[in-house]
């Protein structure tokens, strides 16, 4: 199985904190497959997934160590995304591994022009070729029969189960490698929630999936591994169904079972 | 039942409070309107000072303003961004958010009297620039913290997702946050031309006054509000009715601009 990131003894330490959040985590993410990371608040899970497009780097101060290796598309030459000093070199990261957060966040501009401003940051300017990537995204997204009449009005009247699929539209556009996912349907209803998860499933034949959730059902129905984490430690990482079913630490059987978290 | 009495109390003297503020408000207005429906005819607004009209100095005041506020505004804003964006909470930063705060409530009279020293004395007298000067001094601390406390409602998401997409710092802020922010912005300079336009101190010994319609703003330069206060003090019922009409205007103006201002904001709100 090819690989799209795998990390190495990687830590992580907030500023004016003395004890790492993330210690010497090792996880392998395959590519085309959705891994999900589950664990209580507080555990480093998405402090892991904030690391892999160095999104973290917009504060200052913090500290990573070990290596985070960001794979090709023939999962065989790595690079460590640590190394990476230059705002270029973050830029070609972020256009190659894409995030969703929690909360939607349209930009405050038309639906066109959202999913248009990551095409014409990558350096595309032809209209036809724009105009093209735009409804391939936004079908991609399965939101392209609900917007296709109105692509000039502003994204912010879209309701958040829309907003939250542009949001996914706009970094699929970019033809990512991998996507990040923030519990991306924490502030939704079960009705949009269920078409992002079917959308999740979907996207895989394309790129891969890290996924944060506090949702446990949905790690078990959208994912193919899970990892699950705990005070900074990543406890226990196998197949989501092993995890589930046969868990090897007691830790992990007493989350997923509700008696703590 | 001691609560409920008490609750009454309350509600009563709150009210009489309230009452009491819109009254002396509605008192201006209503002084104003009188006063100034007798003094203002169509010869006010087409002739100037020298003919007992108030052309040039209505004029001269939105020249005035307007100059100011487009040397304000830039400066403002740009302070503004850096102190939200960049700065954030840096030692400097905070010094300089103290700083610009602490220059809000500064007496507009001792602005008057620093530019006064700086750009009257040495230039060898009243001119226009220095009373744009003064008025883009009055400016600059108002924009720098409307931008800011508006750029600091954008939410901090907003910043991440753009920076997801492989935009740099510098896109981000003047494509998405700024844009998130616009009708804050907008809002905060209408309030910020709105609170200058009525100023009279720092004009008073920087531009001075003149009788006369005049664009040349290295000499003494021709306001209404300064002009008010001259004609109130002059003892001529010409020049009083005069004062009282000019009043009337620049009221009008301000709490026009005001309500434009809550006309922008409310619509979008919602959404």
């Amino acid at each position: 199985m090819k690989l799209a990131i795998q990390t190495k003894d990687f830590s992580f330490t907030y500023p004016k904190t003395k004890e790492a959040t993330l210690k010497g985590i090792n996880i392998p993410i395959y590519a085309n497959k959705v891994t999900a990371l589950i664990g209580p608040s507080g555990c480093g899970k998405s402090t892991l997934l904030r690391s892999c497009n160095r999104i973290h780097d917009v504060y200052p101060g913090n500290s990573y160590d070990g290596e985070i290796l960001l794979y090709d598309n023939n999962g065989e030459k790595a690079e460590n995304i640590l190394q990476y000093k230059k705002e270029n070199d973050l830029i070609n990261l972020r256009q190659r591994i894409g995030m969703i957060f929690q909360k939607p966040t349209p930009f405050p501009m038309s639906i066109k022009d959202n999913i248009t401003y990551g095409l014409k940051l990558s350096g595309i300017k032809n209209k036809t070729e724009l105009l093209d990537r735009t409804e391939i995204a936004l079908k991609g997204a399965a939101l392209w029969e609900e917007v296709k009449d109105r692509l000039n009005n502003s994204a912010m009247g879209l309701s958040g189960g829309q907003q939250q699929r542009l949001c996914i539209a706009r970094a699929v556009a970019l033809k990512p490698q991998v996507l990040l996912f923030d519990e991306p349907t924490s502030a939704l209803d079960p009705i949009s929630t269920a078409s992002i998860e079917e959308l999740i499933s979907e996207l895989k034949n394309e790129l891969t999936v890290l996924i944060v959730t506090h949702n446990m059902q949905q790690a078990s129905r959208i994912s193919d591994y899970t990892g699950f984490m705990y005070l900074g430690d990543l406890v226990e990482y196998n197949v989501t169904e092993t995890i589930f079913l046969n868990p090897k630490e007691k830790k992990t059987e007493d989350y997923i079972t509700g008696r703590f978290g | 039942m001691n609560r409920l009495l008490l609750n009454k109390i309350v509600i009563t003297l709150s009210t009489l409070a309230a009452l009491m503020g819109i009254s002396f408000l509605l008192w201006i207005l209503v002084t104003l309107s009188i006063r100034g429906y007798h003094s203002i005819d169509w010869h006010i607004f087409t002739t100037d000072l020298v003919n007992n009209g108030l052309r040039n100095v209505i004029i001269g005041q939105f020249i005035l303003a307007g100059i100011a506020t487009v040397i304000g505004v830039p400066v403002g804003m740009m302070a503004g961004i850096y102190l939200r964006e960049y700065g954030i909470n840096s030692k400097f930063a905070m010094i300089v958010r103290n700083l610009s705060d602490v220059m809000m409530s500064a007496p507009s009279i001792v602005i008057g009297i620093f530019v006064y020293g700086i750009f009257v004395v040495p230039f060898g007298g009243f001119n226009g620039w220095a009373g744009v000067i003064a008025l883009a001094i009055l400016m600059i601390p108002i924009v720098v913290s409307t931008t800011d406390s508006m750029l600091s409602l954008v939410p901090q998401e907003l910043r991440e997702a753009g920076i997801a997409l492989g935009a740099s710092k510098a896109q981000v802020i003047y494509k998405i946050v700024l844009s998130a922010a616009k009708i804050g912005l907008i809002t905060g300079v209408l309030l910020a031309f709105a609170r200058v336009i009525g100023e009279t101190a720092p004009l008073l010994f920087t531009s001075a006054n003149n009788n006369f319609f005049s664009f040349g703003l290295s000499n003494q330069y021709p306001s209404l509000t300064v002009s008010i206060y001259h004609l109130a003090l002059f003892p001529s019922q010409t020049s009083q009715n005069l004062a009282w009409a000019g009043s009337a205007i620049l009221t009008l103006l301000v709490l026009f601009i005001n309500l434009i201002t809550r006309f922008i904001f409310k619509p979008r709100k919602q959404k």
